[in-house]
């Protein structure tokens, strides 16, 4: 398969997050934070690159938005380029680790960055359609690569 | 007690409960979902209890099911592109047809009030109507009607005639009728207003009015507008039209699944992905050109999304719902 993007820019990992003394504490009531978040999917990888979402800015901390009080996770990804036919699938990507990681009572919003792609709300009305998305994860050829995409991030 | 009542909770089901009906003797009702079973359910005493399993019909997601108005039949539709027809003549239900044709998904399935036609829609942007012939022996395509642009959600009957109302991704709703001359069934009307994909639609008892519920996070009210109508209206090719009359904005936070208009009370109910039932009813100052609804109750319902919501056709304020946290739940409506 040919390469869209051939030379993507690469950007520096987050360092890994501290853990703090009170997080240690099995008896402290430790609400979901951004940072938790974007943890959970920062190391899925690109389709087409042998890099993380995060490694090209894809992902960014400050583009994941958590409100607790209203179980609500928005997420905002960053195509590398405003054609890449690939968009949807990180998207599904991303929907997939969070639904596999986080609590139910969370409503998960996938979204593209504002203006970072041509055929934006065509996708994001994807993203947003949970039977598209459940149909879709019955498919098992589409359901390995979202697995292969998302393999790295479990570890 | 609170207006809304829950009865009883069922927990059989694994994974997401998508659809939920009542057998049209109002006794019994089925429900379908994510992992692949259909759930028949009957009142015994006080208590709903689970009666049959129906495990063998299909390899994917079960995303609908209807029973048919003589109460002997029931079909089911699913991811696996087909649908099965079950019958209930050997005592328990058994699956004796297996509807072929549709290329993806199948996401809803209905019966027409004669007994004669089954309609389906798919992700395959197609409703297909399907000629019964007697007791269930046999199902012809009858047509297949590619209008909508994306994938068909939603296929309802008229609850008088057989006049077939559909909806979709594509943000529109289509009424169908069968031509009398040349049995072609043609797409008579188009209802545009919605801003994003209609998930539902339910007719009044008189199918004079439709009540849609869109991931716009909005309910409308449409009425119907004959041929020759007081009001005016005209009616270009001389089919009646639709008009929306009513948008109920500002009440659902997510996107809404699934409505239903009660044919006994005139109680419309609505499934929201903000996981809460609403209701609403028709205000005494409504009027036929401006009807106007109030929302009587808004509840918790549920710990996740509901799929669905139907009323009971028997039991005035009787109501299913059912949700991605794996659970039906039993209503009782209590302002009646």
């Amino acid at each position: 398969m040919e390469l869209e993007n051939i030379n993507p820019n690469i950007f520096k990992k987050s360092d890994e997050r501290p853990v703090s003394e009170s997080e240690k504490n099995e008896n402290t009531v430790d609400p979901i934070d951004s940072r938790e978040v974007f943890d959970l999917i920062r190391n899925i990888n690109d389709p087409e690159h042998p890099l993380t979402l995060e490694e090209l800015h894809v992902l960014e901390e400050s583009r994941v938005e958590v409100d607790n009080e209203k179980s609500f996770i928005r997420i905002l990804f960053t195509p590398t380029i405003p054609h890449c036919s690939m968009a949807t699938l990180i998207g599904l990507s991303i929907r997939v680790k969070l639904l596999r990681s986080l609590p139910p009572r969370f409503k998960i919003s996938v979204q593209i960055t504002p203006g970072t792609h041509s055929s934006e709300n065509a996708i994001n009305k994807q993203l947003a359609d949970k039977e598209r998305i459940s149909a879709s994860l019955e498919n098992s050829t589409l359901l390995e690569v979202v697995n292969q995409c998302i393999a790295r991030s479990n570890r | 007690p609170q207006q809304l009542d829950v009865i009883q909770k069922l927990s059989a089901h694994r994974g997401k409960v998508w659809s939920v009906n009542w057998h049209p003797s109002g006794k019994v009702f089925a429900s379908c979902g994510e992992d692949k079973t259909i759930r028949i359910y009957n009142q015994e005493k006080d208590a709903w209890v689970m009666q049959a399993v129906l495990s063998d019909g299909h390899t994917r997601t079960i995303r609908d099911i209807a029973f048919s108005n003589c109460g002997m039949f029931l079909a089911s539709a699913s991811f696996d592109a087909t649908v099965s027809i079950w019958d209930k003549k050997a005592g328990t239900y058994e699956c004796n047809s297996t509807l072929e044709g549709h290329e993806n998904e199948v996401k809803s399935v209905a019966w027409s009030v004669s007994g004669q036609f089954l309609a389906t829609c798919s992700r395959d942007k197609s409703v297909w109507i399907w000629d019964i012939t007697a007791n269930c022996e046999e199902f012809d395509c009858a047509a297949v009607l590619n209008l909508h642009t994306q994938d068909v959600k939603k296929v309802v009957w008229h609850p008088l005639e057989d006049i077939l109302a559909s909806s979709s991704y594509d943000n529109t709703i289509k009424i169908y009728k069968e031509d009398p001359s040349d049995n072609d069934w043609t797409c008579t009307a188009t209802l545009t207003s919605h801003s994003s994909t209609v998930w539902g639609i339910t007719f009044d008892k008189t199918g004079k009015r439709i009540a849609s519920c869109s991931d716009d996070c909005t309910v409308k009210i449409w009425q119907q507008y004959e041929v020759g109508n007081a009001e005016g209206i005209s009616t270009p090719d001389n089919e009646p039209v639709w008009k929306c009359v009513c948008t109920l904005s500002g009440f659902h936070d997510r996107s809404i699944y699934d409505i239903s208009w009660c044919k006994l009370t005139g109680l419309i109910a609505t499934a929201c992905g903000d996981d809460h039932i609403r209701i609403f009813k028709e205000a005494d100052n409504s009027t036929k050109n401006e009807p106007i609804f109030d929302l009587e109750t808004k509840i918790l319902a549920h710990k996740q999304d509901v799929n669905a919501v139907k009323w009971n056709p028997v039991i005035p304020g009787l109501l299913l719902s059912t949700s991605d946290d794996g659970d039906i739940k039993i209503w009782k409506f209590n302002n009646l």
